[in-house]
């Protein structure tokens, strides 16, 4: 008893082998593969001044890039909410025939390499796609400006939507809806009083992780937005332009941004989780 | 009703958006026929590509595998002070665009980085080179052994790790008999995340790779360039390649449920 209490004190609170080199291999691979990378971006940019930095900050270029990539990411995962609620509630309540097929479908954009949904998409949705041509007839095209951009991250985010709403919906009691049926309720009633106010949380989540994984998005995009600067240039691109430059501030600057917004989305997302605890943890 | 109007709107979107795209590859690698659609593929460049994009692929996989089960380890089974930074770091390249996870390298040993002079003078290439596009895929997929093999060992517990050492049991025969026997099916489902994350990388290797043909170009960075110089039954090819290698290996993760289910209907 003693002998298993004294290893406890001196290994990180357990009886087990190995806390000492396991936790040293840890830190020296976290150290050299992420922090000591990720270190860069912080010290970098300062290296050439203070000045250096801010004038980098305010190239017009960069902003436009910053907006096009923050707007068209926001829009994509708007848009994905409806649709990502229609295919959870399909999957999770709606007995959809095929289930199984159409589970293992809204994962494709997650298992399809970046490189081959930007060809695939630009291929599909250019003017003379099977999808593009379609909608060249109602006078829209969504190749080679902001709607492409739209749309690859809506691709791309789908799959997050659904399954950050999906899970709640499974765990949601039947007994919620039949008991606010037998009340008197209208479905109307049912939907916006029952069931969205659980779900919330949870399509926030997706929302959210949609978002931040929308702004970094590169190889899926860059194949249909048509990269014009000022216009359909996203950030992670203008990233890559600046490096053939050898402009290293302009890019790091960028990067900067497109890293602090995406960890601040996500700890939005963990604050909104943990406020919410209640109906978002699977059972 | 509202049933059916469901289903429909369900299956439409579904079909436009997620089923559209593979085949849409499909029919554009094979448009002039299986044979021309293979011969691309004998292409001493399209060749280099493949082979080096296996070759990172083993790298990334095999050492992320084994610190990514020392660092599950470390953070499940013992507790201490930053543990949860630790945590945390590891999952960040999750969040991190993969412009950023291969600019991050060139900061480091590229020409203007920081160890980037040091490196010349010993006359040794990292960046525009074969190890550059290691060291960010290595980046790109560390967090996912950890991520699924985490939960599964928390799960566990200690008691069988614990009885093990009271037996005289060492570290390594612990974690080699005990515990990743029980973590196998996560364990598993995140190399194959690992290797499907690491075959189709494209931002963070585009940014180091140089993008040399035949040298330093992996298969999504040789689809780009022939995507580009309007070779599409070769882009396409190599598309539905590299798409079935990571989509294989990320429906392979259910295949032991898939075997479970089977011995049950034989039994």
């Amino acid at each position: 008893m003693t002998l298993s209490r004294l290893a406890f004190l001196k290994a990180g609170g357990s009886a087990l082998p190995g806390y000492r080199l396991s936790l040293t291999l840890t830190l020296a691979w976290t150290g050299f593969f992420i922090l000591l990378p990720l270190s860069t971006l912080l010290v970098y940019p300062w290296q050439g001044g203070t000045g250096s930095m801010l004038s980098a900050l305010h190239d017009s270029r960069m902003l436009a890039a910053l907006w096009t990539s923050f707007s068209c990411a926001g829009v994509a995962a708007a848009c994905n909410i409806p649709c990502g609620l229609l295919l959870a509630w399909a999957l999770a309540r709606g007995n959809l025939p095929g289930h199984r097929l159409a589970d293992a479908l809204i994962d494709l954009p997650l298992a399809l390499p970046t490189a081959v949904s930007g060809i695939t998409l630009a291929t599909l949705y250019g003017p003379r796609g099977w999808l593009g041509s379609l909608l060249t007839v109602f006078g829209i095209s969504v190749s080679y400006n902001k709607a492409g951009i739209v749309l690859a991250l809506m691709f791309v985010g789908l799959p997050f939507v659904v399954r950050a709403v999906e899970p709640v919906l499974r765990n949601l009691p039947h007994e919620l809806e039949e008991a606010a049926h037998l009340l008197g309720a209208r479905p109307w009633q049912i939907f916006v009083r029952v069931i969205a106010a659980p779900v919330l949380p949870a399509l926030i989540t997706g929302f959210g992780l949609a978002f931040a994984r929308g702004i970094g998005e590169y190889g899926s995009v860059i194949f249909i937005a048509g990269n014009q600067p000022f216009k359909s240039e996203i950030a992670p691109l203008l990233i890559v332009v600046r490096l053939q430059e050898f402009d290293y501030p302009g890019a790091t600057a960028i990067a900067l941004v497109l890293l602090c917004v995406s960890l601040f989305s996500l700890a939005l997302i963990a604050g909104v989780r943990r406020r919410f605890a209640v109906w978002s943890e699977p059972a | 009703m509202t049933r059916y109007v469901v289903w429909a709107a369900s299956w439409l979107f579904i079909l436009v958006m997620l089923v559209t795209p593979p085949a849409l590859v499909l029919t554009e690698a094979l448009k002039d026929g299986v044979g021309a659609s293979l011969l691309t593929l004998s292409d001493p460049d399209a060749q280099a590509a493949i082979w080096l994009t296996l070759r990172v692929s083993v790298v990334a996989v095999t050492l992320n595998t084994f610190f990514g089960i020392l660092a599950a380890w470390v953070l499940v089974k013992f507790r201490f002070p930053g543990r949860q930074f630790l945590q945390i770091v590891v999952e960040l390249p999750l969040s991190i665009s993969p412009v950023v996870s291969g600019l991050v390298w060139l900061l480091l040993f590229g020409a203007q980085g920081w160890f980037g002079p040091l490196l010349e003078r010993w006359n040794i290439h990292i960046v525009f080179a074969v190890s550059g596009i290691i060291l960010a895929t290595l980046f790109v997929t560390l967090p996912y052994v950890v991520r699924t093999v985490m939960p599964v060992m928390e799960v566990q517990g200690r008691d069988a790790e614990e009885a093990a050492v009271l037996a005289g049991a060492g570290f390594w025969q612990v974690l080699w008999h005990v515990t990743l026997p029980g973590v196998r099916g996560a364990l598993f489902s995140g190399v194959l995340l690992t290797t499907a994350r690491a075959l189709g990388e494209f931002g963070a290797v585009s940014v180091v790779s140089g993008h040399i043909p035949g040298e330093t170009e992996t298969m999504p960075l040789h689809i780009e360039n022939l995507y580009n110089g309007y070779q599409s039954v070769a882009a396409f090819t190599m598309a539905a390649l590299l798409a079935l290698m990571a989509m294989s290996a990320v429906l392979l993760r259910s295949a032991p449920d898939w075997l479970a289910r089977l011995q049950e209907k034989k039994a």
